[in-house]
């Protein structure tokens, strides 16, 4: 009996040491699945994306593709490649015609709608925001707050239905719409950031501002708010990256439109509407308007994003 | 100088009860008030989702008349019997389930795992990097994950995959014969699972770095292997917590417009075949919606949408509960 457990233990314990190397690996496997096709991603939109990058093309808005002059560069080829050379043979002669245009109407159009949108959601975030932080047990809390992570996880183009329904239907396609669209996937942003923010500031603050005499919306509003201001910043950024980066319920309410607008009330270009209507572009040259409309986009969100790291960063070492 | 201390607190208190009553008087009502305003706009966000529902609802009252629950099962998108046009939801239905069943079952296992690595086995100075940098790309606009798809990954998939795939195993099952059609359930599903890893991965490092150290070393005082730990005492112990985070992940794919539009096909049919094209609830409505025919069309649209809404809805809402139940019990 005791020979035997002898005998069976080395190959147990080799047994048991091989399982657990190949599950390890596959979880360093896992790892690496994850994060390449993401890096690939990154990397095509950084590389391809940013050679598309010139003065004109910031500062431009859409022109029709052109036939090419002797010599000209086509740009757009390292999507072409990868897109199989099949195709591009088969409708040859769009690679004649070369995009000179720019996507300055969709980085101001992008900034418009979201911006109207922050104008319309901060207030409403912030409040929504104390109120979730200053009168924490009540059952209105836990509807809001439930009613926040219904809002983060809706999809946004139910949101843009209803942007659709109220406005599109009777006004046409408009920035205003989508703005109002937008306002839906922002608030809980927002609101939840703010509240976290709150509860971060120590309530010794609190108690020393009352303790001073001070009523709760006084000290909420030159004590608390003040302390958090950094964290609630970050989170009207994080916001704002969110709206910026939506793309299906403009398709129902901004639509797009090829020329610099500033009317709200019209149909308006954004980033991301440019990344859509022109993936599937019949000219490959024109693919140079995605890729690079994807490379300002990122920039953009990704510059938020990381700009909310290096605050928060910053300020927790500075509060510490 | 004792005196003069305290004729200067008298005259302090003096001066601080004179303050005090002030801001008393502004006590009373200023607080009534401001919890009011607060209470206003935060019932604003619950007025949201009313006022999602009611135009939904609203918006979808001549389809629904019309249709009934019927519309859920017809498998012809449009239709006319007898000259009046007729819609039906289940090729977008059943687009939707399709391609989010794929991403769940491809972006599941390896989320799970790469949170794992992150909470468990990863050098301290690796975590940060890798943390921020799977945050960062949650953050990536879905548009460009299409872009990207549509551009790149989608040729390399129909030449290297799908193609010698549908003509050799595809002859036998008829889930991956041909032939294979420019976008598809497939190729949108591994495109959706891309998205939805972020926030699997994200939510399984979350859950599981809250298990209790004594867990761990209870396990680890017995001689267990690093794997073992994690198999019996980790993942069991955030079991919930895990499936909270990969049906968040599942609603995010059942609602994402713009990596299915892109990469779907657009066509209003129900094939077998996951190599050919299909539609989703959201591509259908982002194609169709914008150039809708007339008020029926349309109605049937924002049917539609209060469908996706609806199960959306259920999905979030019992993930939500798995992770609050969670960070409930490790409190």
């Amino acid at each position: 009996m005791i020979s035997s457990v002898k005998a069976s233990a080395p190959r147990n314990y080799r047994q048991t040491t091989t399982i657990n190397l190949t599950m390890q690996t596959l979880l360093v496997v896992a790892t690496l699945l994850a994060v390449a096709p993401l890096l690939w991603i990154t990397g095509y939109v950084l590389v391809v994306g940013g050679s598309a990058l010139k003065l004109s093309f910031l500062t431009k808005d859409y022109e029709a593709p052109e036939l090419a002059t002797e010599g000209e560069v086509i740009e757009g080829f390292p999507g072409v490649e990868h897109q199989g050379f099949e195709r591009d043979e088969r409708d040859g002669p769009n690679l004649d015609f070369v995009a000179r245009g720019g996507v300055l109407h969709g980085i101001v159009g992008t900034m418009i709608i979201t911006g109207l949108a922050l104008i319309i959601v901060v207030p409403i975030g912030l409040m929504a925001g104390v109120f979730l932080a200053e009168y924490p047990d009540t059952w209105v809390t836990v509807v809001v707050r439930f009613a926040c992570d219904v809002l983060t996880g809706a999809p946004s183009i139910v949101v843009g239905v209803v942007a659709y329904v109220l406005l599109v239907r009777h006004l046409g396609f408009s920035a205003l719409a989508g703005s109002l669209a937008l306002t839906f996937l922002m608030v809980p942003t927002i609101t939840r950031t703010t509240e976290e923010m709150l509860k971060l500031v120590p309530m010794t603050i609190r108690d020393a501002a009352t303790a001073l005499g001070s009523p709760l919306w006084y000290a909420t509003f030159t004590v608390v708010l003040p302390a958090a201001l950094p964290g609630i910043v970050t989170g009207v950024m994080l916001a704002f990256a969110r709206g910026a980066g939506e793309t299906a319920p403009l398709i129902l309410t901004a639509f797009g439109n090829h020329t610099l607008s500033f009317d709200v009330f019209g149909p308006m270009h954004a980033l991301p509407l440019i990344v859509y209507r022109f993936t599937d572009s019949p000219f490959p040259s024109e693919h140079t308007y995605a890729w690079g409309g994807a490379f300002v986009l990122t920039m953009i969100v990704l510059g938020a994003n990381i700009l909310v790291r290096v605050v928060t960063a910053y300020t927790q070492v500075k509060g510490r | 100088m004792r005196v003069e201390s305290i004729r200067l607190l008298i005259e302090t208190k003096a001066v601080r009860n004179r303050i005090l009553q002030q801001v008393y008087r502004r006590i009373h009502y200023g607080d009534t008030v401001f919890w009011l305003i607060t209470l206003v706009f935060a019932l604003v966000v619950v007025g949201m989702i009313g006022a999602i529902l009611f135009v939904t609802l609203y918006g979808s009252a001549m389809a629904r008349e019309q249709f009934g629950w019927g519309f859920l099962t017809n498998p012809r998108w449009y239709h006319e019997q007898d000259g009046v046009p007729i819609y039906g939801a289940w090729p977008a239905v059943y687009g939707t389930l399709a391609s989010s069943t794929i991403a769940v079952l491809l972006a599941g296992p390896i989320g799970i795992g790469s949170g794992v690595f992150l909470a468990e086995l990863c050098p301290p100075w690796l975590r940060m990097p890798l943390s921020v940098l799977i945050e960062l790309l949650a953050a990536i606009p879905s548009v460009i994950f299409g872009l990207w798809g549509v551009l790149v990954l989608a040729p390399l998939f129909e030449r290297h995959i799908a193609i010698p795939v549908s003509r050799t195993i595809g002859t036998t099952v008829p889930l991956l014969e041909g032939p294979v059609s420019k976008g598809g359930v497939m190729i949108a599903g591994m495109v959706l699972a891309l998205m939805i890893l972020p926030t699997i991965a994200a939510i399984t490092r979350d859950v599981v770095a809250v298990v209790p150290n004594s867990q761990r070393e209870l396990l680890f005082s017995l001689g267990a292997t690093r794997w073992q730990v994690i198999w019996l005492a980790v993942l069991p112990y955030a079991f919930a917590g895990v499936i909270g985070g990969v049906m968040l992940g599942l609603g995010r794919a059942l609602g994402e417009t713009m990596a299915a539009v892109m990469l779907i096909g657009n066509r209003t049919t129900v094939s077998l075949s996951l190599f050919a094209s299909g539609t989703t609830s959201a591509a259908l409505i982002a194609t169709q919606l914008p150039n809708r025919e007339d008020a029926l069309h349309e109605s049937a649209l924002i049917y539609l949408a209060l469908i996706l809404f609806a199960i959306t809805f259920t999905v979030n809402a019992l993930a939500r509960l798995l992770v609050w139940r969670i960070a409930a019990s490790t409190r």
